[in-house]
């Protein structure tokens, strides 16, 4: 196992010297949303809290860094740290909001949604924010400015966030807080009298999701070059979010990346092969189909299941 | 100082009065047996203790701390730990993983946590099914699993609410045996049992609850032969059951 | 703001509030009967709304006729939805079920973005712009009628699920399953017809609304979000809960429209969901909460 990670490793360090401009941009979507849904997993997966809001916490980090550096000319780099604590502060009210009036599963769930749309729909009307119309960042290519005129740098600042979060979510799950989580997932009530603090263990997993997650709103905002209030909050974001683990597996350590290497080129070639006739929807065809059939027949994601085939193979009881 | 002192515990469910005015104290080393019959609100003070329910009213200290309004996990930390009636395990995770939560509440250490699990495992006989997932244990596997996350909280006191439940004669006097060694060790225990032989030949003195009110209190001998508790509950033929 | 204003927008919001109840009473039975959580339910009102432009489009029927035929049509796709998914899934952890209905909201929201494309329409009707008028106050006709068919259409529901035999049968099932299976009713027939007539319901709704609202493949989710907010705030599994909750839910709406800039309204909706989440979840008429 070591060996296929190090040797997986190594071809993705040097990938970049091989690939043209357009397959560049495909792995840094895979590893970009593999970071956000393992930021996701932390809550949702591995703390089994789904939130259908997380759209939000992209939104708050990207236009916190982006209303720094436009205003103060604060650097992103910096901006990326304030906006994933602003979008933690969010994540905060959620979680205590939440957990403290005990709302579990799709109540949960509605809570986020709601939060989403509430700042999707404030940041709209705030003019200093740009509205409706959103924020456009003019191209320097400054890389203080977290900006770079060669994609290869931003394929490596997107596979570094992915291997960040990696590493964040295997601490994680070999800590106390990860045996914690999957307790209170399994049973909240019991795993209270065991001492588990279950309010105080989720709003911390919220919290550190959150961050995270409003961290890569940094990158979304310096890579797309503009920021709407529609598609920077909106539902839509949060759905891909929450599609790369549950797909891939969520409350496992390769759920976010498998499901994005899965994913992502999944919509890339319904995009480009569905593009003529502008029918723009069919990748989220797509996805609706995967997330029923994944549903139905490997509810728990395909690493999961791909292990259980390999063990088997490989003939283990 | 007495290790648990409960003063005029009272709590009520809408038109039940589940717990009646209980006042009742337990010393430290004790294994105090809690029966009565079935609705007569032992589960509902076993909750009112852990901190799952709030007391209507009255007073539980625990090593002369208040625990009214605590979180359950706070009671825990405190040296408090409960089992459920119905046994909760964690269904997808190993029993060894199992264990490891509830070793979790006194160390941050995976390791330690682990290997004290281990140590918990071996004392109660699950050592072989580390690695089983809890949900395809049998019950009787489940009810010694329950107890060794308990255990492994390393608590003071000990609520055992009908462990023997279910359980066949051998596996019955294996938990027996259990919880002798158990309380030798220095644990305190307060168990609700229907399984009267068992409850009689561990309690050091017995409680008896029927309709939420303490009816009688005292040794076994005592409580066995107490014609109020006789009437309410054990029936004739069992006045002669305790030891001594 | 005169007072005058503030009661217009309170009856137009009123009027309309009949289809908001209609699209939430039948979320509210299929999740009373199933505890299945519908997130599909406004997708399909959608195709509801589609179907009857299409209908008035071609056949050049009105709406407030079409909408028995879209109805049905949606029944249909309820049936084939709960028979070909759900079933499969009733006894899967909530979360699970959820994000089943997430992947059909999302293939029939594209779905309906493929073939009629991402413009807004809106169904033409005989009566969309006749008014009439009360004092200071003026009554939108197709707004009435709608209120009216909707009401309509409640009762109906209301009489078959109280006095019909398999009305009962589905009452049985929804309080208790398990009991429903040991009389020996056929507890899957009930479901899917249960869930067929809870698409049904959400269906006429779209035919309906077709006519007052402009609608797109986006509506969609907007319609699901406002329709779990009134069946919340109604109160889960309770069908008067829905209706009720239906009419309160449009005129806040309405007056919201009226007292903040009108794009807020949507915020107004998502405030009170917070709220009632908070501080009552199991809305105004309690009951069951799953």
């Amino acid at each position: 196992m070591r060996w296929a990670t190090l040797v997986a490793l190594a071809v993705l360090l040097m990938l970049p010297n091989f690939l043209g401009s357009y397959l560049l941009t495909v792995f840094i979507f895979i590893f970009f949303y593999a970071y956000l849904g393992q930021a996701w997993n932390l809550l949702g997966g591995y703390g089994g809290q789904i939130s259908l809001g997380h759209a939000a916490f992209v939104g708050i980090g990207a236009y916190t860094s982006t209303y720094l550096a436009m205003t103060y000319q604060l650097s992103p780099w910096i901006g990326m740290l304030i906006g994933g604590a602003a979008a933690a502060c969010l994540g905060a009210v959620i979680g205590y909001l939440g957990f403290r009036f005990g709302l579990r599963g799709f109540y949960f769930i509605l809570l986020t949604v709601a939060f989403g749309e509430i700042c999707r729909l404030v940041v709209s009307h705030v003019d200093a924010l740009g509205g409706a119309l959103g924020l456009f960042i003019t191209f320097s290519g400054d890389p203080w400015q977290f900006q770079f005129s060669d994609n290869r740098y931003y394929y490596y600042v997107a596979l570094g966030l992915m291997l960040i979060s990696m590493g964040i979510a295997a601490l994680i799950e070999r800590s106390r807080m990860g045996a914690y989580l999957a307790a209170i997932r399994e049973d909240e009530d019991a795993s209270e009298a065991l001492g588990v603090n279950a309010f105080g263990t989720k709003l911390a997993a919220i919290v550190l999701s959150a961050f995270l997650t409003g961290v890569g709103g940094t990158f979304y905002a310096n890579y797309l070059f503009s920021l709407q209030p529609n598609t920077a909050f909106g539902i839509p974001l949060s759905v891909e979010i929450i599609l790369r683990p549950i797909v891939g597996g969520s409350g496992t350590l390769m759920g976010p990346v498998l499901g994005s290497f899965i994913l992502s080129p999944l919509a890339e070639v319904s995009r480009t092969y569905f593009a003529r006739g502008g029918l723009s929807g069919v990748h989220l065809i797509v996805y609706g189909s995967l997330l029923v059939a994944v549903v139905l027949f490997f509810p728990r994601g395909a690493y999961p299941y791909l292990r259980r085939l390999l063990s088997r193979r490989r003939g283990a009881p | 100082m007495n290790l648990l002192e409960l003063r005029g515990l009272s709590k009520r469910f809408g038109g039940l009065q589940a717990v009646s005015d209980l006042s009742l104290s337990m010393a430290e080393g004790e294994v105090l047996g809690l029966i009565g019959p079935n609705g007569a609100g032992k589960t509902t003070a076993f909750s009112l203790f852990s901190g799952f329910l709030a007391p209507d009213s009255g007073e539980i200290e625990f090593r002369g701390r208040s625990l009214v309004g605590l979180r359950p996990h706070q009671i825990c930390h405190l040296g408090l730990t409960r089992t459920f009636q119905i046994v909760r395990p964690f269904p997808h995770l190993s029993v060894l993983e199992n264990v490891r939560v509830g070793a979790f509440a006194r160390t941050a250490s995976s390791q330690t946590a682990a290997a004290r699990a281990r140590q918990v495992l071996h004392e109660v006989g699950l050592e072989a099914k580390a690695d089983v997932p809890a949900g395809e244990l049998t019950l009787a596997e489940r009810k010694r699993l329950e107890l060794a996350r308990a255990l492994a909280t390393e608590p003071v006191l000990l609520l055992l609410d009908e462990v023997m439940a279910g359980l066949s004669a051998a596996e019955t006097e294996r938990i027996v045996e259990l919880i002798r060694g158990i309380n030798a060790r220095g644990v305190s225990l307060l168990l609700i049992e229907h399984v009267m032989r068992a409850v009689m030949n561990l309690s050091h003195r017995i409680a008896v609850l029927n309709y939420g009110q303490l009816i009688a209190e005292g040794t076994p001998a005592q409580v066995a032969n107490d014609p109020r508790v006789i009437e309410a509950y054990l029936g004739e033929e069992y006045a002669g059951t305790a030891p001594g | 703001m005169t007072l005058a204003l503030l009661g217009q927008a309170a009856l137009n919001g009123f009027l309309f509030g009949g289809v908001y109840s209609l699209m939430a009473v039948g979320l509210s039975l299929i999740f009373g009967v199933m505890r299945v959580i519908n997130i599909a339910h406004g997708d399909m009102m959608v195709w509801g709304s589609y179907l009857a432009f299409v209908l008035a489009l071609r056949l050049g029927l009105d709406p407030f006729v079409s909408f028995v035929l879209c109805a049905a049509a949606i029944f249909c796709m309820g049936v084939v939805v709960q028979r070909a998914l759900v079933n499969r899934v009733l006894n899967a952890p909530h979360e699970m079920q959820i994000l089943l209905m997430l992947g059909v909201a999302l293939v029939l929201e594209n779905l309906a973005l493929v073939v009629f494309g991402p413009d807004t329409r809106r169904t033409e009707s005989a009566y969309g712009l006749a008014t009439v008028w009360l004092g200071p106050i003026f009554v939108d006709v197709a707004r009435l009628i709608t209120f009216g068919l909707a009401l309509a259409l409640s009762c109906a529901l209301y009489l078959f699920l109280f006095r019909s035999d398999l009305g009962k049968l589905i009452r049985a099932a929804a309080d208790n399953g398990y009991g429903a299976l040991v009389i020996g009713a056929d507890v899957e027939r009930i479901y899917t017809v249960a869930f067929g007539i809870g698409a049904a319901c959400v269906g006429a709704a779209g035919a309906l609304m077709s006519a007052l609202l402009p609608f797109s493949p986006a509506t969609g989710f907007a319609q699901t979000v406002t329709s779990f907010n009134i069946v919340i705030i109604g109160g889960m599994g309770s069908l008067l809960g829905a209706f009720l909750g239906g009419l309160l839910v449009a005129v806040a709406e309405s007056l919201g429209a009226v007292l903040l800039v009108p794009s807020l309204k949507e915020l107004v909706g998502f405030v009170l969901l917070v709220l009632i989440l908070l501080f009552r979840p199991q809305g105004l008429f309690g009951g069951k909460t799953s």
